[in-house]
């Protein structure tokens, strides 16, 4: 099939690939998607003590409009505040890739990746403010 | 310097032989006659050029010429072969004998007999992709009118061990056909030593042009099969409509080389297929070869490499045609059924790639494809969160992952 040319653009030149520490609290991880299916994102975002993303890296196992998808995601983001960010909806990211409909479903799991790596950040600070006796299960899809 | 892009698709369709081309541009131009025009020069000549080709393809499987039915390509031989004896047989019983791997021209043409009352086993297949005489023995019943099990698959390349299968199916006196596609023309086959009493063969898989193929239709003992085109009563009332001359005359040139440069040529390409073989494998950890070890065709190389999407490799190495067994491209997102028959898992069968060297392909171009290949899998596995998580001993397996 052929490929739109910011697919194309993302896809020779991704952005932002890379790992964050895990480990560290204001670090939040999303890993969507399953190997079975053919496609696993893996969203980092590091958010600043003001709510906003200083940062965000992705690795991603898919194909090219998966990869596409998950590098326009890390883009757009940087420099949100957590809430902005959680308002990007996959329309918006099959549109700005010009994403075929057999396609689209790369675009639900990249705006997925997003609200996973935020849910993980936001239960990691809830176990920061609680007493730290017992971190919740956070390896689960780790 | 190479020629880029560089085609290694050979096992979806090959090039035209500019020998082939040769042959047919007569009979595209001045040599326009109707071959069933018994009244005129123009359809002597037509008749001629197609008596010409139908011994050169008979001469290829070891057949006579008056066995050869001429169809528009192998999924209508498919067709005709099956339903053709289904309902010629119909009284005798109702049962088939399949494989998994076979090509959709026989699995659905199959389903739609079983939607019409016939019964159809489908053979599992090892690791390999094989079946084996005894499970062909096995399924055959005294409803069991014809077995139907390819030559060589399409996609991983595994050659069937057609010849002891025939052996099997004759004891019995029942029918079989055999889907040769991906074989013949690549590797010697003769009709009487495969036991076999009709085979399906395309020409765009041999050099030759598309839209021709033939259904090879044994005479002795005499095979019967319902047509399922009517109309003028050409090809013995088996397959009625002009003939495609031009066609016709490409695919006996195409065969007639075959035949010549046959062993040389898998000779050939089976050395390059495992130059490449060995320098994935030599390069790149985390990689299974589908398909037989040894019985494939010389030319095929079926790869899986792990936690590198398939389509995202082909996006990678664009500059190579190859194809993939992950369907990322269709709508069900199921990747191959064949790697899925072979009990390859869904994980790794979206992570295959299928190279299929040619006639035309030559040693640069390999080494080309190795390099290529190589670091396009290590910048993809770069950015591949499973090869990290891999690469740090998490067991993928014991991931609990949403499916989508």
């Amino acid at each position: 099939m052929a490929y739109g040319d910011k697919v194309l653009d993302h896809y020779e030149n991704p952005r932002n690939v890379g790992t964050l520490d895990k480990a560290d609290p204001n670090v939040g991880t999303g890993l969507v998607g399953a190997p079975a299916c053919g496609d696993v994102m893996r969203l980092q975002v590091k958010i600043g003590d003001d709510g906003r993303i200083e940062d965000a890296k992705f690795k991603t196992f898919g194909c090219g409009s998966a990869i596409a998808s998950s590098s326009l995601v890390t883009e757009w983001v940087k420099g949100k505040s957590v809430d902005e960010a959680l308002t990007i909806k996959n329309t918006q990211i099959a549109q700005e890739l010009s994403l075929p409909p057999v396609k689209i479903h790369c675009s639900v799991l990249a705006e997925d990746a997003i609200k996973a790596a935020i849910t993980d950040w936001k239960k990691k600070r809830a176990a920061k403010q609680q007493p730290a006796e017992e971190r919740p299960a956070e390896r689960r899809a780790e | 310097m190479l020629k880029l892009p560089i085609y290694m698709d050979n096992n979806a369709t090959t090039p035209l032989d500019p020998r082939v081309l040769d042959a047919m541009m007569p009979y595209l131009t001045t040599e326009f006659g109707n071959a069933a025009s018994r009244s005129h020069a123009f359809g002597w000549k037509a008749e001629e050029a197609v008596q010409k080709a139908r011994e050169q393809i008979a001469s290829l499987i070891g057949g006579n010429e008056k066995e050869i039915v001429f169809t528009s390509g192998a999924t209508e031989s498919d067709n005709l072969a099956i339903k053709g004896v289904a309902e010629f047989y119909r009284e005798k019983g109702n049962h088939l004998v399949t494989t998994r791997t076979e090509h959709k021209a026989v699995l659905d043409t199959c389903k739609r007999l079983e939607r019409q009352g016939f019964e159809v086993t489908y053979l599992d297949v090892d690791k390999d992709g094989r079946v084996s005489p005894e499970q062909v023995r096995n399924a055959i019943t005294d409803k069991t009118i014809l077995v139907s099990i390819m030559f060589a698959n399409n996609e991983i390349g595994t050659v069937q061990p057609i010849a002891e299968i025939g052996a099997v199916v004759k004891e019995r006196g029942i029918l079989f056909h055999s889907d040769a596609v991906q074989g013949i023309g690549k590797l010697p086959f003769d009709v009487e030593q495969m036991k076999v009493d009709l085979i399906s063969i395309s020409a765009h898989k041999f050099y030759g042009p598309k839209g021709i193929g033939a259904l090879w239709v044994r005479r002795k003992p005499r095979v019967r099969i319902a047509p399922i085109i009517d109309g003028g009563g050409h090809e013995r009332g088996m397959r009625s409509g002009t003939l495609n001359v031009p066609a016709i005359v490409g695919f006996g040139a195409a065969a007639e080389i075959a035949e010549r440069e046959m062993v040389e040529e898998g000779l050939r390409t089976g050395k390059l297929r495992q130059k490449l073989q060995d320098y994935l494998f030599s390069h790149l950890d985390h990689l299974e070869l589908n398909g037989h070890p040894e019985h494939r065709l010389p030319g095929n190389l079926n790869v899986s490499f792990a936690y590198v999407e398939g389509e995202a490799l082909m996006m990678a190495i664009k500059n190579v045609a190859v194809s993939s067994g992950s369907a990322c491209t269709s709508a069900s997102l199921e990747p191959s059924y064949v790697l899925r028959a072979c009990g390859v898992s869904e994980d790794l069968a979206h992570t295959s790639i299928r190279f299929g060297i040619g006639r035309f392909n030559t040693e640069a171009e390999v080494d080309f494809v190795g390099k290529y290949v190589v670091d396009q899998v290590n910048k993809l596995r770069a950015m591949s969160p499973l090869y990290e998580m891999a690469k740090e001993g998490i067991d993928l397996s014991k991931i609990e992952w949403a499916a989508h």
